[in-house]
């Protein structure tokens, strides 16, 4: 049954991102993203990582594509600037490329015994995984929270009002 | 879950190819950077599969850590986004096109 419920959830998470990435309008683009996003947490869910799929929804869903959603509310994209949908002309040869590459990794993929074991039943409780990330992995820990200062630092440098033209050489 | 290990990441294949493509096809900056949070998302989903196939937790605290990294991305980007927008007024990759020294 669970097993039924992971091919399931891929279909709908492949044919949720197949729309927003053929979406003109970005706003229509952003929420088949995060129908997509919820389908993936459903399925870290049955790969035994409860946590990760509760924060896939709340930091990924909730959080970066309301950030996305902010951005393209707050420019107000006009009509005008949209200009682009399937077109066959540009988009003919990049499916022929993707397709053929998809083929070999699929073909890379299943040529690895590895690739038809089963994966066990597996659940990672939320303690043993604070155990880990707060245990050996503290140092990258402290890593990724320079980066995010870094991150909030160059996002306030980037967001400062444009110098005047004419202030230039 | 008695799916093969093979099927999930061909799973992830197909997902990061999607975002490759949205990456390659677009040109608007926004769904440039839909294409990469796609293709991070393909990341994090072999490495979840591969935490459940080796029975560690590493891989789960690794989808934890990108989580971090891509808001950091996604925060600097969209201010570059901004950035852009106030600079020439367009969203179209093509139109940035010209140095300025």
């Amino acid at each position: 049954m669970a097993s039924l419920l992971f091919y399931i959830l891929g279909f709908i998470m492949l044919t949720a991102t197949l729309l927003c990435i053929t979406r003109r309008n970005p706003v229509h683009a952003v929420i088949y993203l995060v129908v997509g996003f919820f389908a993936l947490a459903l399925m870290f869910y049955l790969l035994g990582a409860p946590l990760v799929a509760a924060w896939e929804v709340i930091v990924y869903a909730g959080a970066i594509m309301v950030l996305f959603l902010f951005i393209i509310m707050m420019l107000g994209l006009a009509p005008q600037e949209l200009p682009e949908g399937p077109n066959w002309h540009r988009w003919g040869p990049l499916v022929l490329l993707s397709s053929s590459l998809m083929a070999c990794t699929l073909l890379l993929i299943f040529q690895d015994p590895a690739a038809t074991e089963i994966i066990g039943t597996y659940y990672l409780a939320p303690q043993e995984l604070g155990e880990a990330l707060f245990g050996r992995y503290a140092l990258a820990v402290e890593v990724v929270s320079f980066q995010l200062l870094f991150a909030s630092i160059g996002a306030y440098m980037l967001g400062r009002s444009l110098p005047k033209e004419d202030d230039e050489s | 879950m008695m799916i093969p290990f093979g099927h999930a990441l061909a799973f992830a294949a197909a997902l990061f190819i999607l975002g490759l493509t949205c990456v390659l096809a677009r040109r608007q900056i926004i769904m440039i950077l839909i294409g990469v949070e796609i293709m991070l998302n393909a990341a994090s989903l072999v490495f979840i599969a591969a935490s459940a196939y080796w029975q560690q937790a590493d891989g789960q605290v690794f989808v934890i850590l990108l989580m971090a990294i891509t808001a950091a991305e996604v925060a600097v980007a969209l201010a570059m986004v901004v950035y852009l927008w106030r600079r020439k007024k367009t969203m179209i990759a093509d139109q940035f096109n010209g140095m300025r020294g």
